[in-house]
């Protein structure tokens, strides 16, 4: 059993999570300073190449991030209500009903963001992005920049892809020098690539060290430094705090703690977007049962590592929704195989059509492959109303049970 | 066995405890054990543990048929399709998604809207000559396309062949998700309508298995555990 590690307030300034949570908050600030500056700002996918804007210095913001922090906040409702009322459809993701009316209403308790003078937007997530973004485009009345990256049926990324999406980087590139008036430099991208990779690589060693049994984490940390790993990956700041969380779970290794406050009992992977509205009841439902879910596909996603310019657009073209089912189906059985996991637990996301839908088939491969038992629940990353605790109650001791019983419980 | 109704929330369980003990002449010390199942369980406070319907429906088929493979359980909220390995130990399983489509309330709503009692749909849908077409998944959306086929001159019974065939299909999508192996075994209290069986088999094409107590597998697993675990602990009551 795992010692706990005592709660500390008020929060350490030199621990890892401190660091982290201040990277994520600062960024909107440095975002509304820059814009008080009068600077251009602008709104970015989660996916799209931070190394451009943080190469020319623009300051950005990440709608999904912050309707993430709305959602958590619970506001997800009151905003995907202002949006469906103005047409759009209940079934368009959460963070886009969201976003489109915080464009509208410009402002909200849970979290405000600098108004936008450009758009970069990246469907190498999913298509719902593009529309979301023009309609951005076209109510606020200002330039969207898009790179496209389409969805890759093959398991390699072709010279082929790698070259139709560089000249997209390229054009990017140029289009908001003219825009805003920076400047691109080797010697900056230089620097941003080298943070990127540092940081990166910080995070891969942190989130693999949940090979070790007990886990010196809880995985519901992954889910809150992953807004570091989506947005400032390319900054100092970001890569020295990384290095302290691989640290300090190194530390948890030798002296037996853990983040994750209880007995663990069993490890499982979690797949998909947290439930941001139901995050006390989704990681207590785990919890209380003694899970850990000490693995999430993210913990491999935002490994960007690379040496060079093509190297950057190669990674951008094999991000998680982009690759096909097999590709994807084995980076999952990696991690599952080396964190000894033991069981899946699949959110079926009813704002991501593309993420959820192919989770039925790869979950039953994984499934087959790892011989471990895989059980989905139906709830939406930011919208409140398409998640039943209940149901997901049920859906978890029923994979309690199933693990129970293969170690011979029960 | 005997099914009791005592409405919801933790009070039926209690009131239905309190019936079973003055039935059985016993009184609560005579329990060593009290196993709670179902969405109450977890609310329960008399019980001394607490068990998904999921694993109690699996002990009790398989303490009747431990040749069972697949259990299609289709109750009152939800449509669970279990999978259990050589071992006769649940290894995987696939619950309905959504909404209530495919479950025992969807039924209920149906005989509802026809004025008819629910042990009513299967009789009446051996009369069918051609069921209609029942597509709808939303509940709702479903009981107005009950009223139009009726309206539009289909005749009651292909009407009901329609919802069986309807709640059937849903189900079948969930067994054939999780793999089917013989044998199957319904259990829930849909397991009683034989149009929804027979479209079942008629879907999976394998025979069903079932009994007069289906409704009854998860109580019947849940006291089965309690035994166990009283066993486990080596001290049972007299
Ligand atoms: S649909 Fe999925 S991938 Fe696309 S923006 Fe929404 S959550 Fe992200």
């Amino acid at each position: 059993m795992s010692n706990e590690v005592k709660k500390k307030s008020p929060p350490d300034p030199n621990s890892a999570k401190f660091k982290l949570g201040k990277i994520a908050t600062d960024a909107y600030v440095d975002a509304q300073a820059a814009k008080d500056r009068g600077e251009m700002v602008g709104w970015c996918s989660s996916n799209f190449p931070v190394e451009i804007p943080e190469t020319l210095g623009l300051a950005v913001c990440y709608p999904e991030n912050q309707a993430a922090g709305i959602a958590a906040r619970g506001g997800g409702e009151r905003l995907c209500n202002i949006s469906e009322d103005d047409g759009y459809s209940n079934d368009i993701c959460a963070y886009a009903r969201i976003n489109l009316a915080y464009a509208k209403i410009k402002d909200t308790p849970e979290q405000n963001m600098p108004e936008p003078d450009f758009l970069l937007c990246c469907n190498n997530i999913c298509n719902c992005m593009i529309k979301w973004y023009e309609n951005l485009a076209k109510d606020l009345n200002i330039p969207m920049i898009i790179i496209d990256i389409p969805f890759n049926p093959d398991y390699e990324v072709s010279d082929a892809q790698v070259a139709y999406v560089k000249a997209q980087f390229m054009e990017a590139i140029k289009q908001l020098e003219e825009l805003t008036g920076k400047k691109w430099t080797e010697e900056k991208f230089k620097e941003v690539m080298e943070y990127s990779g540092r940081t990166s690589r910080a995070w891969l060693a942190a989130t693999s060290e949940a090979k070790h049994t007990p886990s010196p984490f809880n995985g519901f940390d992954l889910l809150n430094h992953m807004a570091v790993m989506v947005t400032a990956r390319g900054k100092k700041e970001a890569a020295e705090a990384m290095e302290v969380l691989h640290k300090e779970y190194l530390e948890n290794v030798e002296t037996g703690n853990s983040t994750f406050r209880a007995e663990e009992k069993h490890r499982i992977m979690f797949e998909g977007i947290a439930c941001w509205p139901y995050l006390r009841a989704t990681s207590t439902g785990l919890k209380s049962r003694g899970i850990n879910m000490v693995t999430t596909i993210y913990a491999d996603a935002f490994g960007f590592i690379y040496d060079d310019f093509d190297g950057m657009v190669k990674a951008y073209c094999n991000v998680p929704n982009a690759m096909n089912l097999e590709h994807a189906r084995d980076k999952r059985v990696k991690l599952i195989k080396d964190n000894h996991v033991e069981g899946l637990l699949v959110h079926t996301n009813r704002s991501c059509k593309l993420w959820s839908g192919f989770m039925a088939e790869m979950s039953r491969q994984i499934s087959e492959e790892c011989d471990i038992p895989h059980v989905a629940f139906d709830g939406d990353q930011a919208d409140p109303r398409n998640f039943s605790e209940a149901q997901y109650e049920t859906r978890v001791q029923g994979l309690t049970e199933i693990m129970e019983s293969k170690k011979g419980g029960c | 066995m005997e099914l009791l109704v005592a409405g919801i929330g933790t009070v039926g369980a209690e009131k239905i405890m309190e019936t079973v003990l003055k039935k059985a002449q016993l009184t609560g010390v005579d329990i060593d054990f009290v196993m709670a199942t179902g969405y109450g369980r977890r609310n329960f406070d008399p019980a001394h543990g607490e068990l998904s319907e999921l694993s109690c429906h699996a002990k009790g088929v398989l303490f009747k048929n431990p040749q069972v493979r697949t259990i299609i359980d289709i109750g009152g909220q939800d449509a669970k399709v279990l999978r259990i390995n050589d071992k006769g130990v649940m290894e995987n399983f696939m619950m309905n998604d959504k909404c209530a489509a495919g479950t025992g309330r969807f039924l209920d709503v149906m005989a509802n809207i026809l004025q008819m009692p629910i042990n009513e749909l299967e009789k009446r849908a051996e009369l069918a000559e051609k069921p209609a077409k029942i597509s709808s998944t939303c509940t709702v959306f479903a009981e107005s396309e009950v009223i139009s086929q009726l309206a539009t001159g289909e005749t009651v019974e292909n009407v009901i062949a329609g919802i069986c065939n309807s709640v059937a299909s849903r189900v079948a999508g969930l067994a054939k998700r999780v793999g089917i192996k013989e044998e199957v075994f319904m259990s829930g209290g849909v397991a009683q309508n034989g149009g929804v069986r027979q479209a079942l088999e008629k879907e999976l094409k394998v025979p069903i298995k079932w009994s007069e107590a289906s409704q009854m597998m998860g109580a019947l697993g849940a006291a089965i555990s309690a035994y166990e675990q009283v066993k486990k602990r080596g001290v049972l009551n007299e």
